[in-house]
């Protein structure tokens, strides 16, 4: 193996190394100096980050199993800067005495979760595929029991294991139907046909992915695991674990299944109209702010769909820009929530009347997420709604199209009524004014910045669809 | 060329600095930090105006920079750029000159002001959409900077919100210009639909093949493309007060006195005319009718406004009469002109907006300067002013007999320009025109003589002359007004970019002084001293007069129909229909949606079990469909 073929693998190699370091450091370092594995591990990820915008050759190696190019380039270092993000948010989280000897195992487990999420994305084989998959989900059940003298979080992480295992059975079932049918499990050769047996197979995969996704009727642990996790946890499943699920159907749906896509486009028809409807019908009734989200990030989810319907390139393109946009405002989101539950451990809605005559910078940010998250312009939100519409409207969809903006209605509805809580309720016992610490404010500023001029600099949503243009 | 970008960029930042600092930064910075962004982008616009006007032969369209902002389709997308072609070349002079003496002079006349800062970044804000509006490469460009314009003059004009007249005035300028952006807009919508593009470069090609099937499609006897056009002239009218949308110009005199030099004289209100002259290609190849509109609409505010400014006594009112007036002429030269060798009327429009913007400017600095002195707007509280500032004396003599006409100033040229112009293609315009250059430099020296000559009055403070940066652009703008009449302006500007040829047609000339001379030699008589003549012309004149003095109760005909007719009648019943019917249908979905939501909630059981089933129903469900479908 050549240099210039072990390059082509860098992201990976490059999260690997981080891991190890961290993983030497944590043997190696003194106890009372475990905090600043915190530090350490930001100032790497960080690295690895700014690696990846750099320029690289593409292509395969290890014989079609792995492969890149720019867009995977692109859509992975979508996915470092959220775990970047993620990092710098959950600094005050691991500041507690109760995970003292454990902050690195926190970073290790995201971090292999990631490494598993870039394997997925680069891979050319169906098997390579399921490695990834099963690499991403693992570390992350175990994550989300983190908090292990905590009930919920501890449910979470069983539930969160015991469902993936499920779909992960039917996921396999899947490729052994597909491999069934052709004979071939590799991803440049593989042959597809519009045969019973090939849509079947087809299904099968389809519903282990859209598990990743939470699509309707796929969805049911979305809740409870989001509610019972630690924040950064949930920021993690909503955002890069679902976002890279969907960057896989985006590759998988027009390569692989470009034949059946008269097919998969009715699939895609009617779980779109269910998942954005039953989200946001959820939505309505929550309480706890991280359930809240966990359904309104299942809207999402319905709205991705809208874009991946048409099959089109400008689609494809449009939907991954609205999950760079996804990334940056459900981040911010996350991030408040993260903030307001360590300093006063309140999750309800009712908890955040008032906050902005206590916390105003945190307010606005959280308003700024949630008006993204519903489309208001002029934020980067409104854009990525906008170019999913345009995108569903040119290919035809009017009726789904129509649906889609009640649904936009809806969510409005429910992300107003939090930045109603937050500027217009009063309460006699609002959150206290507190300051969160520097990496918090940091990862709330880029959030901030990303959902105001992402939507206004057009060559970021030109770039991609550059990138689109062959797909 | 490519610092032309700094000339856009400049301000913007100087608005950024300004407003996000406004109470931590000391009032001198941010005056001074703003002249200087100003500053430098003046010198910057006249090193373009140099670079493109001498040292290249033919003034084509030259496109230093551009990005695609949006692009919905391959053809269909939105751009940002900056074109330079010689209008917008004149452009940037005459906004940023203006802009650095009114930043200058606002030193001085500000001082001491609560909200200097925040002033100054809505000056720089104005500066950065105008010239951002000149400059634009495509017609949704400019409509954004248009708005952008609109919006920092309602924040100009609301800027002493703690005074209830100016928060009207700024209401009444949005509410108007609303009116006639709305008309704007779809005109755009229109004209982009039928051609595929919003680029001016492309638009503005006579040869463009979409036009042939707008000219083709009629609507109520005229074609599309007339009525795009049209809608698009009132977004232009509505910026430029031209009649009946001129009502909310007088209003915003409300603003600081240097603001309604800068915005509501200099540049904001030629913005109309500008867009008609970037369009001019297309008024004249393909919709002569509309050019016609524009014309009468020109032709017929230069009168009304001007028989409006010799009634009133508001210093600054009859000053932006004046300068509806004034644009009138500028609508009407363009409206009589064609494209080309015959394209005398274009260029003289572009002239008399590049002479007015000095000449008026300085009268609103010199009311300014007055105003300061004696704390009044109201010129019977004034007279024989020239004792105490005898420097705003001699510099608002200057700009009055530079738009009254009287050669050598620079009024003088443009005007006369115009009127040969109008004197080829319409006898009773011209007449009409001559008429009201009489009118003009009567209202003028009327307004002249009564603060500069006439009685002496007694003042509750001594006036004194104002301080040397106020001076000092005023001086300037005096000089601009004397001198800038003798540029060859048809060599630079003209509708096909290539040189015209003008020649004084003398008998019009000759004419237009013997008509201006006459019409000053009137107020000399009349106010040059008290004298009770001019009590006895308007009681005489009675009706007239009175109808005048009320702006021919245009304000209250408004009111009548937006209250009596279009509240009573049309909204009342929409309201009633709004509240019983579609909140109605509203509160039904909403209540549907808890309702459905509410009755859901079962399936969130919590049971993993219960979870696994419901994922395998839906793998199967989706297996059945698919078999039933495809089988």
């Amino acid at each position: 193996m050549s240099l210039n073929e072990l390059m082509i693998m860098r992201h990976e190699w490059a999260l690997v190394a981080v891991a190890l370091i961290l993983l030497i450091a944590e043997i190696g370092m003194n106890e009372n100096r475990k905090q600043n594995i915190k530090l350490f591990a930001c100032v790497l990820m960080t690295l690895v980050t700014v690696l990846g915008f750099l320029p690289a050759d593409t292509g395969t190696v290890f014989g079609n199993m792995y492969v890149t190019d720019p867009l995977r380039i692109l859509m992975k270092n979508i996915l470092n800067v959220g775990v970047l993000i993620i990092f710098l948010q959950s600094f005050s989280w691991l500041k507690q005495p109760n995970y003292q000897d454990r902050i690195t195992e926190f970073y290790l487990l995201m971090l292999s979760s990631l490494i598993g999420v870039s394997y997925m994305i680069s891979s050319g084989h169906f098997l390579m595929f399921y490695l990834g998959l099963e690499l991403t989900t693992i570390p992350i059940a175990a994550l989300a029991a983190y908090e292990q003298f905590k009930s919920k979080s501890a449910e979470a992480g069983i539930k969160l294991i015991l469902s993936s295992a499920f779909s992960s059975a039917i996921l396999l079932f899947g490729i052994s139907i597909l491999f069934a049918a052709s004979g071939n499990l590799y991803f440049n050769s593989y042959e597809s046909s519009d045969s019973i047996i090939n849509v079947l197979g087809f299904i099968f995969f389809f519903s282990g992915l859209a598990f990743k996704i939470s699509i309707v009727p796929f969805h049911l642990w979305t809740a409870d695991v989001y509610e019972g996790s630690p924040t950064s946890v949930t920021s993690y499943l909503s955002v890069i674990s679902k976002g890279s699920a969907v960057f896989i159907l985006v590759i998988v749906l027009t390569t692989l299944f470009r034949v059946i896509q008269p097919m998969w486009q009715e699939v895609l028809y009617a779980t779109s109209i269910l998942t954005m409807t039953i989200g946001n019908l959820f939505a309505i009734r929550q309480q706890n702010v991280k359930r809240f989200l966990a359904f309104s990030s299942i809207a999402q989810a319905g709205f991705i769909m809208l874009g991946i319907v048409g099959g089109t390139a400008l689609g494809m393109a449009t939907v991954i820009y609205f999950v760079l946009v996804y990334v940056f405002s459900n981040l911010a989101a996350f991030g408040v929530v993260q903030a307001v539950e360590q300093a006063s451990g309140k999750v309800t809605v009712d908890d955040y009347n008032g906050l902005y005559k206590t916390n105003p910078k945190l307010s606005l940010v959280m308003m700024l997420a949630l008006f993204s998250l519903a489309g208001i312009p002029p934020l980067a939100g409104f854009f990525g709604k906008f170019f999913l519409f345009t995108a569903v409207a040119e290919s035809g969809f009017y009726v789904l199209l129509g649906v889609a903006v009640l649904n936009t209605v809806i969510s409005l509805y429910y992300y107003l009524l939090v930045v109603k809580a937050m500027f217009i309720n009063s309460s006699d016992t609002p959150v206290t004014a507190f300051t969160s610490d520097m990496a918090m404010r940091i990862s709330l500023v880029v959030c901030s910045v990303g959902i105001l001029v992402i939507g206004f600099y057009s060559p970021v949503f030109a770039y991609i669809k550059e990138l689109c243009v062959g797909i | 060329m490519s610092y032309v970008i700094l000339i856009i960029a400049l301000p913007f930042a100087a608005f950024v600095i300004n407003g996000l600092l406004s109470g931590k930064i000391p009032h001198r910075f941010a005056g001074w930090l703003a002249t200087g962004a100003i500053g430098v982008a003046a010198v910057l616009a006249w090193l373009t105006a140099y670079s493109y006007f001498f040292q290249s032969t033919s003034f084509e369209k030259i496109i230093p920079f551009q990005i695609t902002w949006l692009s919905f389709t391959e053809t269909l997308q939105i751009d940002m750029g900056i074109l330079l072609d010689p209008i917008s070349v004149m452009m940037l002079v005459v906004i940023t000159t203006v802009s650095l003496m009114v930043f200058l002079y606002s030193l001085g006349y500000m001082q001491g002001e609560k909200g200097f800062v925040r002033y100054y970044a809505f000056l720089s804000l104005f500066s950065f959409s105008m010239l951002g509006l000149v400059v634009a490469t495509n017609l949704f460009q400019l409509y954004m900077f248009w708005e952008l314009v609109g919006v920092s003059s309602d924040l100009l004009i609301g800027y002493y919100y703690d005074k209830p007249e100016a928060v009207a005035a700024a209401k009444k300028a949005f509410i108007v210009t609303r009116f006639a952006d709305f008309g704007f807009l779809v005109g755009i919508l229109l004209l982009s639909y039928y051609t595929g593009t919003f680029d001016f470069a492309a638009i503005t090609d006579p040869n463009h093949t979409a036009f042939t099937t707008m000219t083709g499609s009629l609507f109520l006897g005229l074609s599309v493309l007339t009525w795009a056009l049209m809608l698009i002239f009132m977004g232009g009218a509505g910026k430029s007060a031209m009649f009946p949308l001129h009502i909310w110009l007088p209003d915003a005199m409300e603003g600081p006195t240097p603001v309604s030099a800068l915005i509501h004289a200099a540049t904001m209100v030629v913005a109309g005319v500008f867009l008609v002259a970037r369009m001019f290609p297309v008024f004249s190849f393909h919709a002569p009718e509309a050019l016609d509109a524009v014309a009468f609409i020109g032709v017929f505010t230069l009168l009304f406004a001007a028989i409006i400014a010799c009634t009133q006594t508001d210093i600054k009112r009859i000053l932006a009469f004046s300068t509806m007036s004034q644009i009138g002429y500028m609508m009407l030269a363009l409206g009589v002109s064609d494209y080309g060798d015959q394209g005398l009327g274009f260029t003289a429009s572009m002239f008399h907006l590049f002479t007015h913007a000095f000449f008026k400017a300085l009268l609103f600095l010199g009311a300014g300067s007055i105003i300061h002195a004696i704390h009044s707007n109201d010129i019977r509280e004034m007279g024989n002013l020239r004792k105490h500032q005898p420097v705003t004396h001699i510099v608002f003599l200057i700009a009055c007999l530079a738009i009254a006409g009287i050669p050598p100033f620079a009024g003088f040229f443009s005007k006369d320009e115009i009127l040969a112009a109008t004197l080829n293609s319409s006898p009773v315009y011209f007449a009409i025109a001559t008429f009201t250059a009489g009118l003009t430099a009567f209202y003028m020296f009327r307004l002249y003589f009564l603060v500069f000559w006439n009685r002496e009055t007694v003042y509750e403070y001594k006036p004194h002359e104002s301080s040397f940066i106020m001076l000092v652009p005023m001086i300037v703008l005096a000089v601009g007004s004397a001198v800038a009449g003798f540029i060859p302006f048809g060599k630079f500007v003209s509708s096909d970019s290539q040189p015209l040829h003008i020649e004084m047609n003398q008998t019009v000339a000759i004419l237009s002084i013997v008509v201006a001379a006459t019409g000053i030699l009137i107020a000399w008589a009349l106010y040059k001293k008290e004298s009770p003549l001019s009590e006895k012309i308007a009681s005489t004149l009675n009706g007239l007069y009175r109808v005048a003095l009320k702006k021919f109760y245009i304000d209250e005909l408004y009111v009548f129909i937006t209250k009596k007719i279009i509240f009573n009648l049309i909204s009342k019943p929409i309201a009633w229909f709004d509240r019983h019917v579609i909140d109605a249908l509203m509160d039904f979905t909403a209540t549907a949606t808890n309702k459905v939501s509410a009755e859901i909630k079962g399936l969130q059981s919590g049971q993993l079990q219960h979870y696994a089933y419901i994922f395998l129903s839906g793998v199967v469900l989706i297996v059945l469909i698919m078999i039933f479908n495809y089988t």
